[in-house]
């Protein structure tokens, strides 16, 4: 079958470039499968390595002692340098209530941790 | 397949549909690009937010799954080691073990490091491993001399033994593995104290059960479970992208007003279009079908241009243009490539939320002078 670009109506081309857009549309999923699976490698060693060295955080927040390990700064962590104290750290001003002090939220899995002591 | 009537009726209708875009090019291709703009920004924004909180998820899914924290006027304390024999007598518990971790304020770049140690494997005394990115930041390599001061004030030199790779940046970025007896002569920290400890569960559904009988062993302890490390990172994620969403929302709307006028108004060309379709012999059916093909062909393109790009953006330029915000900077960034991750559920979100309105929008306008006498549109 001789298929030219030239034989075909505007519409049709218009068409096509959709079914082209389409399946590129596609190809990201198949992108993102075929990349998980090629990380995988690279995320076991990973994982190990968060079990070996016992870790709790990623390293994306390293400016501020209460910022470097959010998991484990406590509930008034960015006010816990004196009272009162003004969060001056762009992690601390986008980073958001925890998750159990937020409104609707989800009750901590241990609830009396939550407090502050 | 193609000599089907329906078909061939539908490719005449795409045919003009086409031409009469066409006819408004610069018009029609200024809004396409706008709209694509909208999703692109929408699409990288949950793109980025998904492979970000996926990672996290992914990473931390192997971190203790208890750590218990001393708590003294409210800030966290050392911990005497005499807690964990209370702690393994709690039933549930398998392995109780004390972390060494602390940070450590270098002027010279004006960050903090992580300075822990590892529970195997630790470096000889007077040696150190570190995190790709610090290397990279203070210039160093195997052999190289790291000083720090202790806490006496006296110059602390270590060898650094080897870098961490940078494929684990993400977690290793900051840290420098010390060995337990330089780090307690660093910081001053007796024999018989930890920084925090870590337990292991027999049964991992006791895990909260367990915790709980932590804190009535221990009142002046805080347990965090692994599930509150993951929801702390997915709820931080979670803010930051609404946080980048709000910022955007004013844009959306602006686009979301502009939109539904141009769908929802027909210019006084338009309407003598559907008047003289009407007079040469096309039904109502046909014109709503032209117009519903011109509101798809707009929308499904915009949506499709604009989401290629943002997968392009975020995973082949890594984000670059709200990246900072979104994950976040400082002194000792992690490089990292995010592993591209698409949740299906939220790409249909966003195409039935950027198409379909716009789509039907075109629809009810055109019906409203499609259903009028051609002559009265024509006039009009």
């Amino acid at each position: 079958m001789n298929l030219s670009l030239k034989a075909l109506s505007r519409g049709e081309r218009v068409l096509l470039a959709g079914l082209v857009l389409l399946a590129s549309f596609a190809g990201t999923f198949i992108h993102a499968g075929l990349a998980a699976s090629r990380a995988e490698h690279t995320a076991a060693a990973n994982r190990a390595l968060t079990s070996r060295l016992a870790l709790t955080d990623l390293a994306l927040f390293t400016e501020a002692r209460y910022t470097r390990h959010r998991s484990q700064a406590d509930l008034h962590a960015a006010f816990q340098d004196h009272p009162g104290a003004l969060e001056h750290f762009p992690t601390g001003s986008l980073a958001g209530p925890p998750p159990y002090r937020a409104p609707h939220a989800e009750q901590p899995v241990v609830p009396e941790a939550a407090l502050p002591r | 397949m193609p000599n089907n009537p329906w078909f061939q009726r539908q490719r005449y209708l795409v045919d003009f549909t086409v031409g009469a875009l066409a006819r408004r090019k610069g018009r029609n291709l200024a809004l396409l690009a706008v709209y694509a703009l909208i999703v692109f920004v929408l699409a990288s924004v949950l793109l980025f937010s998904q492979a970000l909180r996926h990672e996290a998820a992914m990473l931390l899914s192997s971190a203790p799954e208890v750590t218990v924290q001393r708590m003294v006027a409210g800030r966290h304390d050392l911990v005497p080691a005499a807690y964990l024999d209370r702690l393994a007598k709690v039933r549930g518990v398998a392995d109780g073990r004390g972390r060494l971790w602390g940070y450590y304020y270098d002027p010279s770049v004006a960050a903090n490091y992580t300075l822990l140690v590892p529970m195997s494997d630790p470096p000889p005394p007077g040696k150190v491993r570190v995190g790709a990115t610090l290397a990279r930041t203070r210039g160093l390599g195997v052999g190289d001399v790291l000083s720090l001061r202790s806490h006496e004030g006296h110059p602390f030199p270590f060898t650094v033994d080897g870098t961490l790779s940078s494929e684990s940046a993400l977690l290793t970025a900051d840290l420098v593995l010390v060995c337990e007896q330089d780090f307690r002569a660093l910081f001053g920290i007796p024999a018989g104290l930890y920084t925090d400890l870590i337990l292991t569960v027999r049964n991992p559904r006791e895990v909260t059960k367990v915790a709980e009988k932590v804190l009535r062993t221990l009142p002046d302890t805080r347990p965090i479970v692994r599930d509150d490390i993951l929801r702390t990172y997915a709820a931080l994620f979670d803010w930051r992208e609404g946080m980048v969403m709000v910022l955007l929302s004013g844009a959306v709307l602006a686009f979301i007003i502009f939109a539904w006028d141009k769908a929802s108004g027909l210019s006084a060309e338009e309407r003598r279009e559907i008047g003289v379709l009407k007079a040469i012999g096309w039904e109502t059916s046909d014109i709503m079908a032209m117009k519903l093909w011109e509101g798809l062909l707009v929308s499904v393109f915009a949506f499709l241009l604009g989401y290629l790009a943002a997968y392009l953006h975020v995973f082949g330029f890594g984000a670059s243009l709200f990246g900072p915000v979104l994950k976040g900077w400082s002194v000792l960034y992690p490089q990292f490539e995010l592993t591209p991750r698409v949740d299906g559920f939220q790409v249909f979100t966003l195409f039935f939320l950027s198409v379909f309105p716009y789509a039907l929008a075109t629809i009810v306008p055109v019906w409203r002078a499609a259903i009028a006498d051609p002559d009265v549109v024509m006039r009009q």
